[in-house]
């Protein structure tokens, strides 16, 4: 009799746990470190972060070399930790014009105020994968250190802070004023989003998306379902002090800084305002994200529409199905059994079935 | 056991009772008696993320983690089963977190968990059912958007399920929904019953038993509370009917008007058996 054993799944339950984890840490390979996967990963690790609301790079790492690489579980590992935290207090305000930056372009002017800064990025590699020095990374990054660092001119002192693109075009009337139109934010970890949701609950919602999600439905809106045919004023990658009031004394201070990554999309022009303005979009993402904030700043523009014509510029469209925790934790939950549904779905199917051979 | 002396016994590192923090209690617990005011309305409620993914009860699980106490006797069922993979989970979560006995017994239990199903035994107005819910949306079907989802339910406009369900019976002769069965609750909005099959949907109508159920994915909780008129969408001359197991009993128990599962067999015949193993694990002992 080929009968399901009532009792007994917790033992092969554990079992596969633990299969999962001897996979996991591999056979004859050394232990990952997390200092390794944290400076040598740092991409995943800004992805992880930024889609698990948590910025916590050693616990990123962590979650990442748990989830063996994962991004959708690591962020999901990430983003469960967070809510056995306390909240402690809120940030005050930052503004990204004093954003310690690393890299930062504009693709609307040649040069800008401030200059081009290309910094750290993989846009002019070539990519041939990289057969060669596969044997020695040492000798490789010693090679490479001695390159960067051999004859270097003496350092420019780098502008404490560098003119925002935007803010010129704003000063001369060019771009809409949007602001966020409530000024206590929406918080949507402990708020259930109702729709029309207001701008900083999208912000928020977007800046916890999946980069895939993101991206794919930014792309919709620039390919054809849509019409944001964005410019980046400015893209901005860079560490943002952390301020916040001490509790006690009151006074301002400075706790750590964030890693953040910022896109500022100007889009074709309208009368908003009664008056013709570029339309401007913005994403800021943790870490260094490129993908994910272009496509935060062209979705906050199209989820700005009234009356949506494509998927992008429809809010509960982009908003519900854009969260990588949901979207993949209810995608994984058609694994568990459904034998009673299916059951049910059978009786029917046969039903219909007999009324469709007596008709 | 009282709380405080569970606290006493050493909470495991960094985790409060019960696993939420006081806060997310507040919430839950709010929004719960909201939904046992306005008997079938789905509350939107701040949602927290928990240890297991989304869609693998996490709404349920913040319910019962919202209500647990340590005196408390936990049943968790999937599909009707306690040995079920993530039942197993569940418990075992809730063994750790909460430090309560769990049992296989429905009458044993104080807080029954389940998904998909509903105990074949009668529970009592001593004990609560929380079910897990993938779609707290029963108008989902007929009308992707929320907000107008919502506008419906505040309007009591339910033409259009009412519509979807004569559509089908003119074009299949048979309303097609197998499982998740539209119900109107105590006169006034329609709720999905989450998907435990139309056999279940019956013993949710004036029962002595809280029906509490939780959608964590979707943010919302919604209640039926104990008495309350539970009603499957029909019309006058196409009654709504449970599954037909006529004719077949549990190869184990011999139990009839009971759910059962069908198992295949090699040789393409079936054999059934009791959804509901604590049942009939103990019409057997």
């Amino acid at each position: 009799m080929s009968y399901v054993a009532v009792q007994g799944g917790r033992a092969a339950i554990e079992r596969a746990c633990d299969l999962n984890e001897y996979r996991r840490t591999g056979d004859a390979s050394a232990p990952l470190e997390l200092a390794q996967i944290r400076e040598q990963l740092h991409l995943a690790v800004d992805r992880v972060m930024g889609e698990g609301g948590l910025y916590a790079p050693d616990h990123a790492a962590l979650a990442l070399r748990q989830a063996a690489g994962e991004t959708h579980e690591a962020a999901f590992l990430l983003r469960a930790h967070r809510a056995t935290l306390p909240r402690l207090g809120e940030s005050l305000p930052a503004t990204t014009t004093d954003m310690r930056v690393i890299r930062r372009i504009s693709s609307a002017f040649k040069d800008v105020p401030g200059g081009q800064l290309l910094g750290p990025t993989s846009d002019y590699t070539l990519r041939l994968l990289e057969l060669e020095p596969l044997e020695d990374q040492e000798h490789r990054r010693a090679v490479l250190r001695e390159r960067l660092f051999r004859d270097l001119p003496a350092p420019e002192t780098l502008p404490d802070t560098f003119p925002r693109v935007v803010e010129l075009l704003r000063r001369q009337g060019l771009v809409e004023e949007i602001g966020v139109g409530d000024p206590a934010p929406f918080d949507i970890t402990r708020h259930a989003m109702s729709f029309p949701a207001p701008r900083s609950a999208r912000l928020q919602a977007l800046a916890r998306g999946e980069t895939g999600g993101l991206l794919m439905m930014a792309y919709s809106s620039m390919r054809g379902y849509g019409h944001i045919h964005p410019t980046l004023a400015e893209l901005r990658v860079g560490y943002v002090p952390l301020r916040h009031i001490h509790p006690r004394t009151g006074e301002e201070l400075v706790s750590g800084e964030v890693l953040v990554t910022e896109a500022e999309v100007v889009s074709r022009f309208s009368d908003p305002e009664g008056r013709p303005r570029f339309h401007l979009g913005y994403g800021l993402c943790f870490g260094q994200n490129e993908i994910k904030a272009i496509s935060m700043g062209v979705l906050d523009r199209t989820l700005r529409t009234n009356s949506p014509t494509c998927p992008a510029e429809d809010q509960e469209f982009v908003l519900y199905h854009t969260d990588g925790i949901e979207s993949m934790g209810f995608s994984n939950h058609w694994k568990l059994p459904h034998y009673v549904d299916f059951l049910s779905d059978l009786d029917r199917l046969r039903k219909a079935q007999e009324t469709h051979a007596s008709a | 056991m009282q709380a405080l002396e569970w606290i006493a016994r050493g909470v495991p590192h960094r985790e409060t009772y019960a696993f939420l923090d006081n806060g997310a209690k507040k919430d839950v617990r709010r929004a719960l008696l909201k939904a046992v005011a306005i008997p079938g309305y789905q509350v939107p409620y701040g949602s927290r993320e928990m240890p297991l993914a989304r869609g693998w009860g996490t709404g349920g699980i913040q319910i019962t983690l919202s209500l647990l106490l340590p005196e408390d006797r936990v049943k968790v069922i999937d599909q009707g089963c306690d040995g079920s993979v993530n039942a197993v989970n569940i418990k075992k979560f809730y063994e750790r977190v909460g430090g309560v006995a769990v049992t296989t017994d429905v009458s044993e239990a104080t807080l029954v968990q389940t998904r998909h199903r509903i105990p074949e035994e009668r529970m009592t107005d001593r004990q609560i059912l929380v079910l897990q819910v993938p779609y707290p949306e029963a108008l989902r079907e007929v009308e992707p958007s929320e907000a107008a989802t919502r506008r419906m339910h505040a309007e009591a406009d339910y033409a259009r399920m009412w519509l979807h369900l004569y559509e089908d019976i003119v074009r299949h002769g048979e309303i097609r929904i197998s499982y998740r069965y539209p119900c109107t609750v105590n006169g006034r909005f329609i709720m999905d019953p989450s998907p435990i099959p139309r056999w279940d949907v019956p013993k949710l109508h004036m029962a002595d038993t809280l029906f509490l159920f939780g959608a964590g994915r979707e943010r919302r909780l919604y209640a039926v509370p104990p008495h309350t008129r539970v009603e499957p969408l029909e019309f006058d001359d196409h009654r709504f009917r449970v599954e037909d197991f006529s004719g077949k009993s549990c190869a184990r128990c011999g139990a009839t008007e009971v759910y059962l599962d069908e198992i295949l067999q090699p040789d393409g015949s079936s054999l059934h058996f009791c959804s509901d193993t604590g049942h009939c694990d103990k019409r057997m002992s």
